[in-house]
């Protein structure tokens, strides 16, 4: 995308591109409450990761996120940025190198979506025209037209507009942190699904240093580089990468937690394209049966896989389009499900199950086939060492 | 009739139209002078009376809006100053300002106080509570807030509260010669039993008070563009 190579040459960027965040034994207790709403929390955002702070209501995981920019002030312990202590900024000087959006949003009614994306520029006093350019390339960093929505009040928008213009103006000065609070909680869930996925792969250019605060297990499995489950009273009850965490949670809590489908929700992590595929033995009408048989030969599946000539995948032939001398277009049973590549594992699975079918062509964005994937390779990849699971916008 | 009000006569006893106690076109054409001076008296106290009303009230909103205590006494002073029948206050400031421009402002003012305060206070208040939270999560200081976010936002509430003051304040001047200070109630109060020279001097109170009315609402218009803006998407 250009918009965000411009965002690296000509987009002004006073900060550093990603920080690393770390907790250092945070306690907060409220005035007149007993029990701490964090307690002893400590763990480390390596630079231009997603963190989800995930976990029941009330277990602190907003005001853990809050502390970060001082909106609610540390009790005890530290919490440091590029190795500098908040505590040691002025909270308004502070917040400004930190990107933030929360969940109702907060856009100025007042003011256009150009001014409200230039809110902290001006603050940092950027002339004009560095605010100008800053804004057209930050709408169409978040897909949204600049001379549509510019000069727009936030009335005008639709909610996936104004959560776009949110998120354009959380990134405004390029901050090296960003702080999420629930951002896609309004969101009907099909456009949710999209707001997310167009911020994995904002993320996977822009590269921040994200915390970012949800309730949902899913949100948390699919945003999260790293995942800190906090429960009731602000402890840290695992802190480890989606797949690590499915696969080993650290305690019934946890476990319960994220369910007890964490075995499916493990092959929501990785795409089709990221497990080892059978070879499929490719037939086309009039070919020799001779080489068909001997492609049969060495392939996992029992019956050739009819393409045709853009390889698209016809059906699996039946023995008797194999009886002559050329292949002929004698089908057994159509090809169904025919999956994609970019198909996460988990719909891979509904899709073979629902067709009742123990494989499955597969097929890239031309619509050609590539390979064959079976419950069995499903199966294996459920033992997949967490480590090479891909988590975040690397999943994507 | 009172003494006080100094009855002057002001008919013309051989008009016939005059001396009916008509509506009498010529007669206001011929006398329309006696009105100018007086209108332009109104306009003034209306004008200087809301002024000074709007910068002590919006200060004190201001103020009692971040130190909430204060939101109270405020209320309760100003709602004294606001139960006051402005006759009863023009003659309790008699003795201590005399009579004149100074006493009628001063009574005009202590009348408009409640309504703009509590209107300042109510537009703020009605802030929304995540607006002011990605404000201040964006690195706004309190007053840059204050007077890019907070303020802007009050201000349909607040203009609101100046068109009811000055509507309130046209009237209440009419009664502002009890106190010296002349005005369009001077005039009606002439010879308040002349149809024509009540009808004259009632609509151009009424006449000031709508545009007075009509003056703040574009003004609010031409400040708050984004109340029109609604879902055109």
């Amino acid at each position: 995308m250009n918009s965000s190579d411009s965002a690296h040459t000509t987009g002004p960027s006073p900060l550093s591109d990603a920080a690393t965040l770390e907790f250092r034994s945070v306690m907060k207790r409220y005035p007149g409450q007993r029990e701490p709403a964090v307690e002893n929390l400590s763990f480390t955002v390596p630079a231009g990761e997603i963190c989800v702070l995930v976990g029941p209501s009330g277990c602190g995981k907003t005001t853990a996120m809050r502390m970060v920019n001082r909106m609610i002030d540390i009790t005890e312990g530290d919490i440091l940025l590029d190795g500098r202590s908040v505590k040691e900024r002025r909270p308004a000087e502070l917040r400004r190198e930190i990107g933030y959006a929360i969940q109702q949003i907060g856009l100025f009614p007042h003011l256009t979506v150009s001014d409200n994306i230039a809110t902290v520029p001006r603050l940092l006093g950027w002339d004009r025209q560095r605010i100008r350019a800053r804004v057209d390339e930050l709408l169409e960093l978040v897909s949204l037209d600049p001379h549509e929505t510019r000069e727009r009040y936030p009335a005008q928008l639709s909610g996936g507009q104004r959560q776009r213009v949110g998120v354009a103006r959380a990134l405004a000065v390029d901050p090296p942190l960003m702080l999420m609070d629930e951002p896609f909680g309004a969101i009907d869930p099909i456009n949710r699904e999209r707001l997310q996925n167009e911020f994995l792969r904002l993320q996977r250019e822009i590269r921040k240093t994200v915390v970012f605060v949800t309730h949902d297990i899913d949100e948390a499995i699919k945003m999260g580089d790293r995942i800190a489950i906090l429960r009731k009273g602000g402890k840290l009850a695992q802190y480890a990468p989606p797949a690590e965490l499915l696969m080993y949670p650290a305690n019934p809590f946890v476990e319960d937690f994220v369910g007890a489908d964490r075995a499916l929700k493990r092959l929501a992590l990785q795409r089709v394209r990221d497990v080892d595929l059978w070879k499929a033995p490719l037939v086309r009408v009039g070919e020799p049966v001779a080489e068909a048989r001997a492609k049969l030969g060495d392939a996992e599946v029992p019956y050739p896989l009819l393409v045709d000539d853009q390889g698209k995948p016809l059906g699996w032939l039946s023995e008797r389009a194999l009886a002559g001398e050329r292949v002929e277009a004698e089908l057994r049973s159509n090809p169904k499900p025919v999956l994609d590549i970019d198909d996460v594992l988990r719909d891979a699975l509904a899709d073979l199950l629902s067709e009742e079918a123990q494989y499955g062509p597969v097929v890239d964005h031309r619509g050609a086939v590539t390979g064959v994937l079976s419950i069995e390779i499903l199966s294996h990849a459920l033992r997949t060492d967490p480590e090479e699971v891909p988590s975040g916008a690397d999943a994507l | 009739m009172s003494p006080l009000l100094a009855q002057v006569e002001i008919r013309e006893r051989d008009d016939t139209c005059v001396a009916d106690n008509g509506f009498c076109p010529d007669w206001i054409a011929d006398n329309f002078d006696r009105y100018v001076d007086p209108f332009f008296q109104h306009v003034l106290l209306t004008v200087v009376a809301m002024g000074i009303g709007f910068a002590i009230s919006f200060t004190l909103a201001l103020v009692a809006y971040r130190r909430r205590w204060l939101i109270n006494p405020v209320t309760q002073v100003t709602g004294v100053l606001y139960t006051i029948p402005s006759i009863a206050a023009f003659f309790l400031l008699l003795p201590i300002t005399g009579r004149g421009f100074l006493t009628a402002t001063i009574a005009l003012v202590s009348y408009v106080l409640l309504i703009i305060f509590r209107n300042v206070l109510t537009g703020l208040d009605n802030v929304p509570a995540d607006i002011k939270d990605a404000g201040r999560g964006m690195g706004l200081t309190d007053r840059q807030l204050l007077w890019r976010v907070e303020v802007p936002l009050a201000l349909p509430e607040i203009m609101a509260g100046l068109r009811i003051a000055a509507t309130t304040t046209v009237g209440l001047a009419t009664l502002a010669f009890f106190a010296g200070a002349g005005g369009l109630g001077e005039q009606i109060f002439a010879d308040i039993t002349f149809k024509s020279n009540v009808v004259v001097a009632g609509v151009l109170a009424v006449l000031l008070a709508a545009a007075l009315d009509g003056l703040i609402l574009l003004a609010q218009r031409a400040v708050t563009p984004w109340t029109r803006a609604v879902s055109a998407a």
